[in-house]
């Protein structure tokens, strides 16, 4: 019983296996490779956060043979992105465009970079005024060659 | 002071920028399309096979563009209000059925009323590519001379039609 019920349930492994597999690639492979990476910066508006290169969704497929089309009609990747943006907007694009609306995003990190490295480096000065350095004391120094001898003989 | 003074301030900022971020709606993206004219469409009617709509002969008339299927459940929410609104009569309606079988669309128009003046096929999806559509139902508002002035994006609600939307038109039409 056992052993019917596990063949059973490798067949259904299997059937899922062969239902999974990639859908055939197009005849041209640089062609193919080109589309793919094009969509990989591409973004699925459907899912939001994949890419039309990693959605299945339909939507994505159908951009996908959209993009794979233009590029046989000998079109450039810019202009394809172009088409897009006009159609879906900057958002389309994983990589937005430098401009007034998006220079937050683009300087933001480097605006928060600068001021936390001041405000570490005026931290760091100012304690290093508030602890002025201590000599130490003879009996101090006793105990450190001590120790740094110790330490120097072991090896 | 400052010493609970700037952690403070820098609490604020950011629970004003995530109360912000997180009260906007990502699936809202706003359409590129607005204030561009319509994109140019020759398409076969799904009432009358054979007979075709071009974008140009709509021109003169403010007209909405609700782009609809029988397979988007979302559709079904909004499908009352656009079914009450062509009662009214006040604006054509054309619906573009997206991505839909002939059958399955005149079946599901059947049940649930046909609020469209005339409804024009997208079978492959192409000419919803040329709107930006990506999430069905969406509703255009175009204007006399085939100007996008509006898109909705989701299911129409009595609020958006009664505020946004019917103010617009009304505008529009003057």
């Amino acid at each position: 019983m056992m052993r019917v019920f596990t063949g059973v349930l490798l067949a259904a492994a299997i059937s899922v296996c062969l239902a999974q597999e990639a859908p055939p690639a197009a005849e041209d492979p640089v062609l193919e490779k080109r589309v793919l990476t094009l969509s990989e910066e591409l973004r699925c508006l459907v899912c939001q956060n994949q890419s039309l290169a990693d959605s299945n969704a339909d939507l994505a497929v159908d951009l996908r043979n959209q993009v794979r089309e233009m590029m046989q009609q000998g079109k450039s990747d810019e202009q394809i992105r172009e088409f897009m943006v006009a159609r879906y907007g900057d958002f389309v694009l994983y990589n937005p465009p430098v401009k007034n609306a998006t220079l937050l995003l683009w300087l933001g990190p480097f605006v928060l970079l600068v001021a936390a490295g001041a405000a570490l480096f005026s931290y760091l000065r100012r304690r290093d005024r508030q602890l002025p350095a201590q000599a130490l004391t003879e009996e101090e120094r006793a105990r450190a060659r001590a120790l740094l001898g110790e330490s120097r003989e072991e090896r | 002071m400052t010493r609970f003074l700037i952690p403070l301030l820098v609490f604020v900022l950011i629970a004003v920028f995530l109360w912000i971020g997180l009260s906007l709606n990502p699936r809202e993206v706003p359409s590129p399309l607005i204030d561009k004219p319509a994109p140019a469409f020759e398409l076969p009617q799904l009432r009358e096979p054979g007979g075709v709509i071009r974008t140009a002969d709509l021109n003169g008339q403010v007209w909405l563009l609700n782009v609809f299927a029988s397979w988007c459940t979302p559709c079904l929410e909004e499908h009352p209000h656009l079914v009450a609104l062509a009662e009214r009569g006040l604006v054509p309606i054309y619906g573009l059925n997206y991505k839909d079988g002939r059958e399955a669309a005149l079946k599901w128009l059947d049940r649930h009323g046909d609020p469209y003046t005339r409804i024009v096929v997208d079978r492959e999806g192409r000419t919803g590519i040329e709107y930006g559509v990506y999430g069905v139902p969406e509703t255009f508002v175009i204007d006399k001379s085939g100007v996008i002035r509006f898109k909705h994006i989701g299911p129409l609600t009595p609020e958006v039609l009664a505020e946004e939307i019917m103010p617009l038109v009304g505008r529009l039409q003057q």
